[in-house]
């Protein structure tokens, strides 16, 4: 038995390597400069490039971490200095609850609250829905690190006069600013992927996107529609794609990882 | 809450230097309200998508009421909505996924915690936390281009040959269907099961394994039938957890399931889940029933995945509690 629990444990694993196996494999091969810098190709015509999913991830993306971070890391700003009680179980609840909706709800909630409303689909309500996303996560994190800081640190600043925000702003912020940054990182990686919250909010483009009130390709968005159309020229592109995205995700999850880890300012609760 | 009082009262000019109107100056109450909007969006926001998902399927609601559950017919030219398939779909692909991930998490979950050495265990749990991060569209991905085919040509015909006799491996070999969906959904929800069942095996304190092996019991003895039925609330709570996340997986499902609203009893037929018709059709839906529809369809997902996170959250706690450790969900 000891040694089944052990062959669990490896099978788990080595589907991470599979993975990126098969995306190194497939992908390293149809990946090229043009994947970076073209406008995607007409049907049957090979060649072209995913530049305008590119931007527009980096685009979405952008703005979900305008509209996420903030309200994640001052709402635990407020949580874990400023309340106690009922209203920060209150906001906690709601966080978690919005944390376990299923991505596409989201993509529903985004259509019907900036979609509708603009009468476009819309990079700013992917960035809406990303964000939304983010929320919970930067939020439950953050709190967590803040509460780690030593109590004596806040007392100690209390005690030579500081008043409670400048405490806040000069001292407990930056004792757990490796945490909150690893906390954005891993919301911003956690995001970087989602394709379901898009389907209906930014829905996809095949040219650039000008502004922010216009449909947008995403990168996830493309694999979805070329790995399951029926060209093979679109089945390496979704492969290159894949393969772009999967490093990046493992390279913000790494970095972010690292941060914690390395000369530890607050213990990981 | 008016203050949280950190200077010694006294009387005088000192104690009126913490009044309400320096702390407003020395910005403390600007910080709080700033603070305080902020957090309270976040509970504006759930509110508000509870709303519009209730408001935006109001009109289904009304017109189909609880038959939406039982009915079969999904016709958008006659404006008949039932959503028995999908929710068939969903429940089907979750449990097979279940059946695979629950005997793999758990066991692997207990090597990580209970019999690997801490340097192993860390290293592991490391590419498990990677694992996870893998967005489901990359899993769709290799869905699509290496699980279908593996199973059309060689998982489904050996299963045909060995178990044909039951109603579960028989009809055509198409590659994808419920089975397909299910084995796909096992790989991403694994990893779930496996980081927070070894977060709560961690915390079962050292003094079970302790008396168990002290009376004798041997090394799996003392993990099979002393820590692992300590934990077993909160490992229950991981599998809730992970069912709450197969059941509102969109993409990868989308890509292998086949995307036909089927009702049978073959795992090897082509299905349809709820998160795979709303992804497919929400852009397509002409017509405010059909709409409403898929957005009822929405809150059904939004209703049982909160149902299930929220049992899953009280077990963990309740559990990690029992031990006097700290767990989180």
């Amino acid at each position: 038995m000891l040694t089944m629990t052990g062959v669990c444990a490896v099978v788990a694993v080595s589907v991470l390597f599979l993975i990126l196996g098969y995306l190194v494999y497939h992908g390293g091969t149809s990946i090229s400069w043009s994947f970076f810098t073209k406008l995607p190709t007409p049907v049957g015509e090979t060649g072209g490039g995913m530049a305008n999913a590119i931007v527009g991830s980096a685009k979405l993306l952008l703005l979900a971490s305008l509209f996420g971070v903030p309200i994640g890391f001052f709402g635990a700003i407020y949580l874990a200095e400023f309340s106690g009680g009922a209203i920060a179980f209150v906001v906690r609840y709601a966080a978690d609850l919005l944390n376990g909706v299923p991505s596409i709800v989201i993509g529903i909630f985004a259509y019907s609250l900036v979609v509708l409303p603009f009468k476009h689909f819309s990079t700013l309500a992917g960035g809406f829905a990303l964000g939304l996303m983010m929320i919970p996560i930067t939020l439950r994190s953050t709190e967590e690190f803040l509460r780690a800081v030593p109590s004596t640190l806040r007392e100690g600043a209390m005690a030579l006069g500081a008043s409670k925000s400048r405490t806040i702003a000069t001292v407990i912020v930056p004792a757990a600013y490796r945490g909150i940054l690893t906390a954005i990182l891993l919301a911003f990686a956690r995001v970087a992927g989602e394709t379901a919250p898009l389907l209906f909010t930014a829905f996809g483009n095949r040219f650039w996107s000008p502004g922010w009130n216009q449909p947008t390709a995403a990168l996830p968005e493309m694999i979805y529609r070329y790995a399951i159309a029926p060209y093979d020229d679109w089945h390496r592109q979704a492969w290159a794609a894949g393969l772009v995205l999967l490093g990046l995700i493992l390279v913000v999850n790494i970095v972010a990882r690292g941060i914690l880890a390395r000369g530890i300012a607050v213990p990981r609760s | 809450m008016a203050t949280t009082t950190t200077t010694v009262p006294s009387a005088g000019p000192v104690a009126g230097s913490r009044s309400f109107l320096s702390r407003l100056i020395e910005g403390d109450e600007i910080a709080r309200l700033i603070t305080f909007l902020f957090a309270a969006s976040v509970v504006l926001i759930t509110l508000l998508l509870v709303f519009e998902l209730w408001q935006g399927s109001a009109l289904a609601r009304h017109k189909f009421g609880l038959n939406f559950f039982f009915t079969r017919v999904w016709d958008p030219i006659f404006d008949q909505f039932g959503a028995l398939p999908f929710i068939y779909g969903t429940l089907v692909t979750s449990v097979v996924a279940l059946a695979i991930a629950v005997p793999l998490g758990i066991g692997a979950a207990i090597f990580l915690a209970e019999l690997a050495p801490q340097k192993i265990s860390d290293t592991l749990q490391f590419f498990i936390d990677l694992l996870a991060a893998v967005p489901s569209v990359i899993y769709g991905l290799l869905g699509v281009f290496v699980v279908i085919p593996l199973m059309r040509q060689y998982l489904q015909p050996a299963l045909k040959s060995t178990s044909g006799f039951l109603p579960l491996f028989q009809g055509p070999a198409y590659g994808v269907g419920f089975l397909t969906a299910g084995i796909v959904l096992a790989i991403m929800v694994i990893p779930y099961i496996i980081s927070v069942s070894r977060e709560i095996l961690l915390a079962v304190p050292r003094d079970q394994r302790e008396a168990a092996l002290a009376l004798g019991a041997t090394r799996w003895e003392s993990t099979w039938k002393v820590v692992v039925p300590f934990a077993r609330g909160g490992i229950m709570g991981s599998i809730f957890l992970a069912l709450a996340r197969a059941l509102g997986e969109t993409m990868a499902v989308t890509m292998v399931i086949g995307n036909t609203p089927t009702i049978s009893a073959s795992l090897f037929s082509p299905g349809y889940s709820i998160a795979a018709v709303i992804a497919n059709e929400f852009t397509e839906a002409t017509g405010d029933l059909y709409l409403q529809s898929l957005i009822e369809l929405g809150l059904v997902l939004f209703l049982l995945t909160f149902i299930l996170n929220g049992v899953a959250r009280l077990l963990i706690v309740a559990t990690s509690q029992k031990g006097g450790g700290t767990g989180h969900a």
